[in-house]
């Protein structure tokens, strides 16, 4: 068991956390719609809490998988504030579309 | 062995998530995300982070994702309505993500080669997490419950009708 | 004793500082009756110290006033034979101009604070005379600068006064900076500016130094701006827009002897490059002349005082270029007894006849006048060089002197006694003699209360007996004011390769020259304005050529003007249009206007669009690890 989890390099690791970031990344700006894109925000959210736990099993630390732990309570708080937020600004405008929030134009 | 594993987990990991970005239903982007969810809980099982990977799926996929939809079925939103981006917009917004990706690949490949720590079984055994929980983030943890008590008053604020 | 010298100056800075902050509380007799005190306060310290002199020069330390790194200067005093003396001609002759100003500023509405400026420029004389650093020495220099504007502008709400206190202020700052220059070129040379650093220093040096001569003619800079030799001396003329007991006190018997006393100090350093030597006696010898030639022509009475000031200043030059400093001294002595009565007596003859200063309109005041009479004719025979009055010992002396050392300065100065008797009578004879010229029913001319005119009396005896303490040997005397002053020339005497006197039958022969010239011009002055009744032409009339010329002065004035004034001012016109308006203020502006260029375009940038935002984040996060890889 010992050698079986390091057979896999931390780079592929790195590599895979970063794809799926940035995965996250094309989703928030691709996307129009609101809630497209706070999926794409956990999305990445995950990315990184993939990469704490990886450090964490390769450097024998449990202050990273402590966290992922924390990170996971702060996505949940947020997601709900979040939520609430987009319901009220869909009472408002009927829609959900974040090109019709332009009030704050310069 | 356990590299064909993580390659398999890592492509559905990342298939599932293209599919959230790309497909036009908001309820199939979120069960893709459901997915990609188990896709990396499987990853938290390779890396002996047990306790991580059941409470990933317990927290995210059960719990934020069913809020997902609860707002989703509330708001009525599954049929395709939005509009789309231009072509233009949709163009730039890849060539910034790639941007990013090429910059941290590149970032990370230049950093020095991390030293590998021999490996204890006991790291992520909810036993150890507990302890160490408790013992050294306790702090963090009191006030991750202050957290919530202020997300669960705004989440309510926010979302109660005016009474007017 | 000595340390209650140091005391001498403070005197009269109490007196300035007291009535000018008492200036319009206390009565006109109480503030001149407490200048006059102050004075005579310093005047009897300056007689103990006088009688206590030794030949060695004492120092009294006041305070150390500069302590940086290397460079120190402090505030002290140096008494020996030749400040003494010029401590007792300051404070005396301005204890008796005290006196008279008493009486003469007595109607005047600013009547204290003149007592109160009075005694500050008597109090920077003071030290500019005590000092016993070149420092200390342009602090009382600067001081009486000041004075001397304060007190020509004193009457300011005329305009051209003000313009001539200007003028003289500015010309003494030209000279100034020569005489800081010299300073300055005297630190590097020798680390001080101290008399007792520098003179035991300067022995070891050669004759002919180049620094030496430098300095030496650095200094002598600002003794032409502050004593009114040429070039700079078209201040002083336009100074008579003072109060006439200022014209006698600053512009005929102090201020304007700072410069005498500064190359008179120097008297080692200059022994030691006969270049400036030659240099000073050339323009004291030119000067004299120049300035007797346009006293010829001038009909106001403190105009013609003015340049005879100008020209006997140029004799004391003289002599201090020949080497004969003591003999110089000795004139800057018997000078202001008899010009300070001669501009008092002009006071007198203007206060009399309500304000008349044009000659044309005066005469026959001899009746009217009396002592004011007696006491003018006494000084002018002074100035002549007419013996037994002091004038004739002092002048004859510096003209022995030139004599010995170059025959063409001696024939210069002959002529200018000439023509300083010729001019001195004109006035005597112009304003004294013959019939009253003015409107007899608007004024009535009147002799002076005792106040004014017993200062004039006091200084005529001085002016008739003050010669006596320089006769020289080959009358049969001792002349005592040269041994007195020995001790401080010795030095210099001995650096400089001087051609012995020549024998005393000589030098009588030299004398007996000088007063037979002198006499036949004060006979062609009798026979010209009191025998033909000759009077100046009246303003406007056209003027032969030669006469011309001298009237106006020979246009020097339109020539700086012209030459230095104008341009001086066309560039700075040039500078306040092109330089200050359109370009620092066309900078000030532009920078405020490319402020709201830029802003202008910052604006886009908040389009309200989150995607916008969004964008610009991960963009931004890109751009900052991509420059950390960096």
């Amino acid at each position: 068991m010992n050698q079986a989890i390091h057979t896999i390099p931390l780079d592929w690791y790195i590599l895979l956390s970063s794809i799926l970031f940035c995965i996250g990344v094309m989703g928030v700006l691709f996307r129009r719609n609101a809630i497209i894109i706070f999926m794409s925000i956990e999305l990445m959210l995950n990315a990184v809490n993939l990469l704490l736990v990886a450090f964490s099993a390769y450097h024998n630390d449990a202050a990273g998988q402590v966290f992922v732990f924390f990170t996971m309570a702060v996505a949940a708080a947020e997601i709900a504030v979040g939520l609430a937020i987009l319901v009220v600004v869909y009472r408002n405008t009927k829609s959900t579309d974040i090109d019709v929030l332009n009030r704050l134009k310069g | 062995m356990t590299v064909y594993l993580f390659a398999i987990l890592g492509v559905f990991a990342i298939l599932s998530a293209l599919m959230v970005v790309l497909t036009k239903n908001p309820i199939h982007s979120i069960l893709y995300l459901v997915l990609t969810f188990f896709a990396i809980a499987g990853e938290y099982v390779l890396l002996n982070a047990q306790f991580l990977a059941i409470v990933n799926i317990i927290v995210y996929a059960g719990a934020i994702m069913v809020l997902f939809l609860f707002v989703v079925m509330l708001l009525n939103l599954n049929q395709e309505t939005e509009p789309h981006k231009s072509v233009l917009r949709k163009l730039i917004a890849v060539i910034a993500a790639g941007l990013l990706l090429v910059v941290l690949v590149g970032s990370l490949k230049g950093a020095d080669n991390m030293s590998i720590k021999p490996f204890s079984q006991n790291t992520g055994l909810i036993e150890n997490l507990g302890k160490v929980l408790f013992n050294d983030f306790l702090l963090p943890f009191e006030v991750s419950a202050i957290l919530f008590l202020a997300a669960m008053v705004g989440a309510v604020m926010l979302g109660k009708k005016d009474i007017k | 004793m000595m340390q209650l010298a140091a005391l001498i100056p403070f005197f009269p800075l109490a007196g300035f500082i007291i009535i000018g902050l008492l200036n319009k509380r206390i009565p006109k007799n109480m503030a001149a009756m407490f200048a006059c005190a102050m004075l005579l306060i310093s005047f009897g310290l300056s007689l103990s110290v006088f009688m206590n002199i030794s030949g060695h020069a004492t120092e009294v330390q006041l305070l150390p006033w500069i302590n940086v790194g290397s460079f120190s200067a402090s505030f002290n005093f140096l008494l020996d034979p030749l400040s003494s003396v010029f401590l007792l001609i300051i404070t005396g002759v301005g204890f008796l101009i005290h006196i008279y100003s008493i009486g003469y500023m007595h109607d005047d509405e600013k009547h204290n604070i003149f007592f109160a400026y009075l005694n500050l420029f008597i109090f920077f004389m003071l030290v500019l005379v005590l000092g016993s650093s070149y420092l200390l020495m342009f602090v009382g220099w600067e001081g009486v600068g000041l004075s001397s504007y304060l007190l020509i502008g004193f009457w300011f709400k005329n305009n051209s006064y003000n313009n001539a206190a200007k003028k003289a202020f500015i010309m003494n700052r030209i000279g100034d900076l020569g005489f800081l220059l010299g300073i300055i070129l005297l630190f590097i040379t020798f680390g001080s500016s101290d008399y007792l650093t520098i003179f035991p220093k300067v022995q070891g040096f050669a004759s002919g130094n180049a620094m030496i001569t430098t300095i030496t003619l650095l200094l002598f800079v600002g003794a032409i701006g502050k004593s009114a030799q040429i070039p700079l001396y078209t201040w002083l003329p336009d100074a008579m827009a003072g109060p006439t007991p200022v014209s006698a006190l600053i512009h005929a018997a102090t201020m304007v002897t700072a410069g005498i006393y500064m190359v008179a100090r120097s008297g080692i350093l200059y022994a030691l490059a006969p270049v400036s030597m030659y240099v000073v006696a050339l323009i004291g010898v030119v000067t004299a002349v120049f300035a007797a030639t346009i006293a010829l022509t001038q009909n106001d009475i403190k105009k013609v005082l003015a340049y005879s000031t100008v020209s006997q200043l140029g004799y004391m030059f003289l002599g201090l270029g020949v080497g004969a400093f003591s003999a110089s001294v000795f004139h800057v002595m018997t000078h202001a007894f008899f010009k300070a009565l001669l501009f008092l007596g002009a006071g007198s003859v203007i206060h009399g006849l309500a304000g008349e200063q044009d000659i044309r309109n005066m005469g026959g005041l001899r009746k009217k006048l009396p002592v004011t009479f007696i006491t003018f004719l006494l000084a002018t025979l002074a100035i002549s060089g007419i013996p037994p009055f002091s004038g004739f010992f002092s002048k004859d002396e510096i003209l022995a002197h030139a004599f010995a050392s170059n025959k063409i300065f001696w024939v210069l100065g002959v002529i200018g006694s000439m023509m300083t008797a010729f001019y001195m009578f004109r006035l005597l004879f112009l304003t004294f003699y013959g019939t009253y010229r003015g409107d007899e029913h608007k004024v009535h001319p009147h002799e002076s209360p005792k106040v004014m005119t017993i200062p004039l009396i006091i200084l005529a005896i001085l002016s008739t007996i003050g010669g006596f303490v320089g006769v020289p040997e080959s009358l049969g005397g001792t002349s005592q004011i040269s041994k007195f002053l020995d001790p401080v020339f010795q030095p210099a005497q001995t650096k400089m390769m001087m051609v012995e006197n020549s024998s005393s039958i000589s030098e009588i022969a030299l004398m007996g020259i000088t007063v037979a010239v002198v006499l036949l011009s004060i006979l062609l002055a009798w026979y010209m304005y009191v025998s033909r009744k000759r009077i100046p032409s009246p303003e406007g009339t056209k003027l032969p050529l030669l006469t011309n010329v001298s009237y106006h002065k020979y246009y020097v004035d339109e020539i700086y003007n012209a030459v230095i004034t104008k341009p001086l001012d066309t560039i700075s016109v040039f500078l306040k249009n092109i330089l200050d308006n359109k370009l620092i203020d066309g900078i000030v502006n532009a920078t405020g206007k490319f402020t709201e260029w830029v802003s202008s375009l910052m604006r886009f940038v908040q389009t309200g669009n989150v995607d916008f935002y969004l964008l610009a984040m991960v963009i931004g996060i890109a751009c900052i690890i991509f420059f950390k890889l960096m």
